[in-house]
């Protein structure tokens, strides 16, 4: 691979009407693939990244589970989440998900992204954060259909996953997929990925997992990050991964409906004001005197040279 | 100042409030428009770099509420609701195509104008709640995100109409020559006071005037 990986085809607060440069050939999307099947939650992607990334999180404290640190931070950006599941026969399973961004094809933060360039959707499918052009509003928290973006207190900027865009870039997977010591995580062009699940997710069907499939929702345009899930047709057990995320149609109403409207509305009524200056003229004082015989009649007469006074105090 | 044919309209203190308000909420309003049209992200450079405006808009943001208070404080028994107010809104085509004569029986604000204070008052009003709860350095923590979500489009719509009415305000202001003076120096001509708002010149002008206008006399 390329620098070309690099190519930016969405770029956050940018309009539409001028679009990032699309003329070069079609680019190779990527995917990371996790089976959580094959995890043993050893947290050894959690270390790498933040390794890779450099990240010193603080060292989480046991809240009673498993998951360290207890949620996704600015600078912890994939957390292994355990969930114990009980059946109707009272089995218990232990479900295990690496959690992290999960690279939408339609991403919710950057649709909601007010800042020109703050978060950036690659060719090759990665969205990333520009953490120089954040201005640390969360509206990308507001965004996300999967709640992952967090903004530092140090730096009031949003963090996230990357899916490792730097080694992307230069050929190499995400550092994740490279620690990781069970084969759980892999990356590789989006096809290649899909081709991978459906033979893991019939080898998980013939051994009995009829709910067994792949996790790729289409509600976003599908993600460059899947999961190969046990419980495909429940994937909420899975520390509430949703179902059919989609981009909340409150944040559409605000982006794809509110903002041409105020903009109409702008338009509509410099345009009218300027027309009803234009047809019926400024609004002046009839400085005649007044027709009631009052005391202040004469002096209204003598003032006859304050109209032009008037003039300058409305300049 | 020599007022025989001139009558203060806005005392000192108020017109101070007014303008401190404008000031703020011209600042408040560039930044949000920044965000809410990207397009036009340069608006947000009356408060400097971006990350500075989106530090400074929600401060700025609790001063124009706190103003606000004050302004309700104020203004708010030249605001209620008349009887009167409804011969206004029965010539308003007269009042809008410039044709004067009729007597409207207006007191010190017009009925347009009545709407325009109570638009603001609760527009404002709703822009601080909201504003709270998507403040993400000290409150939207304390949110579910889907409250925060309608607390954002609820924000952007209330802050569109009232800047749509501000400038219909700003525009009332141009249109009817002698307010933005009465605005600056609190006064305005006796002729303009009796064709914009009879009722208060007849009503409280001239009786506070009395002894003085016997004076003269």
């Amino acid at each position: 691979m390329s620098m070309q990986s690099q190519d930016i085809i969405r770029r956050s607060a940018t309009n539409g009407f001028t679009p990032t440069p699309q003329a070069r050939s079609h680019e190779t999307e990527v995917a990371k693939l996790i089976d959580v099947s094959l995890c043993t939650g050893c947290k050894g992607c959690q270390v790498a990244c933040s390794e890779w990334n450099d990240l010193r999180d603080e060292v989480g404290h046991n809240v009673g589970v498993y998951d360290n640190p207890a949620d996704l931070t600015s600078e912890t950006w994939t957390v292994i989440r355990f969930d114990e599941v009980e059946d109707e026969s009272d089995k218990l399973e232990w479900l295990l998900r690496k959690e992290g961004c999960m690279h939408c094809e339609e991403p919710g933060c950057l649709k909601a992204c007010p800042s020109p360039g703050a978060i950036l959707q690659f060719a090759n499918g990665i969205v990333d954060f520009q953490s120089e052009q954040c201005i640390g509003c969360g509206y990308c928290i507001a965004g996300c259909p999967f709640d992952i973006p967090r903004i530092s207190e140090k730096d009031n900027r949003a963090y996230k996953c990357t899916l490792c865009a730097d080694r992307v870039a230069v050929g190499q997977e995400p550092a994740c997929v490279k620690t990781c010591p069970t084969g759980a995580i892999a990356f590789g062009s989006k096809a290649e990925m899909k081709d991978l699940a459906a033979d893991r997710v019939g080898e998980l069907k013939s051994r009995g997992h009829e709910g067994a499939g792949l996790y790729d929702p289409a509600g976003v345009g599908g993600t460059h990050v899947m999961y190969v899930l046990t419980h495909a047709d429940k994937p909420e057990l899975y520390h509430r991964l949703p179902a059919n995320p989609s981009i909340s149609p409150i944040v559409r109403g605000w982006k794809e409906w509110l903002k041409p409207v105020g903009a109409l509305g702008f338009i509509a009524t410099v345009a009218g004001a300027f027309a009803h200056y234009m047809g019926v003229g400024p609004n002046t004082t009839d400085e005649t005197p007044h027709p009631d015989p009052e005391p202040e009649k004469e002096l209204e007469v003598e003032g006859a040279d304050h109209g032009p006074a008037e003039d300058r105090r409305d300049a | 100042m020599d007022t025989s044919n001139r009558v203060l309209r806005t005392k000192f203190g108020d017109r101070l409030l007014h303008w401190t308000m404008v000031a703020c909420f011209f600042l408040v309003a560039m930044s949000g428009l920044s965000w809410f049209f990207p397009s036009l992200h340069w608006l947000g450079s009356v408060l400097g770099p971006p990350q500075l405006a989106r530090l400074l808009h929600p401060f700025l943001g609790i001063v124009v509420f706190l103003l606000l208070m004050c302004m309700f404080v104020r203004f708010v028994h030249h605001n209620m609701p008349v009887r009167t107010d409804g011969i206004w809104f029965r010539h308003i085509v007269d009042v809008l195509m410039n044709r004067h004569g009729e007597n409207l029986r207006i007191g010190k604000y017009n009925a347009g104008q009545k709407i325009l204070f109570w638009g603001i008052m609760s527009l404002i009003s709703a822009l601080f709640v909201t504003g709270l709860v998507i403040w993400r350095a000290y409150f939207a923590m304390y949110f579910p995100i889907p409250v925060v979500r309608l607390a954002l489009l609820a924000h952007s719509a209330a802050a569109l109409a009232l800047i749509l009415l501000v400038l219909g305000h700003i525009y009332m202001g141009i249109w009817v020559r002698g307010s933005i003076g009465g605005m600056v120096t609190g006064y305005v001509s006796r002729a303009w006071a009796r064709q914009h708002h009879d009722r208060w010149y007849d009503e409280e002008v001239v009786p506070e005037e009395t002894p003085s206008a016997k004076r003269r006399s």
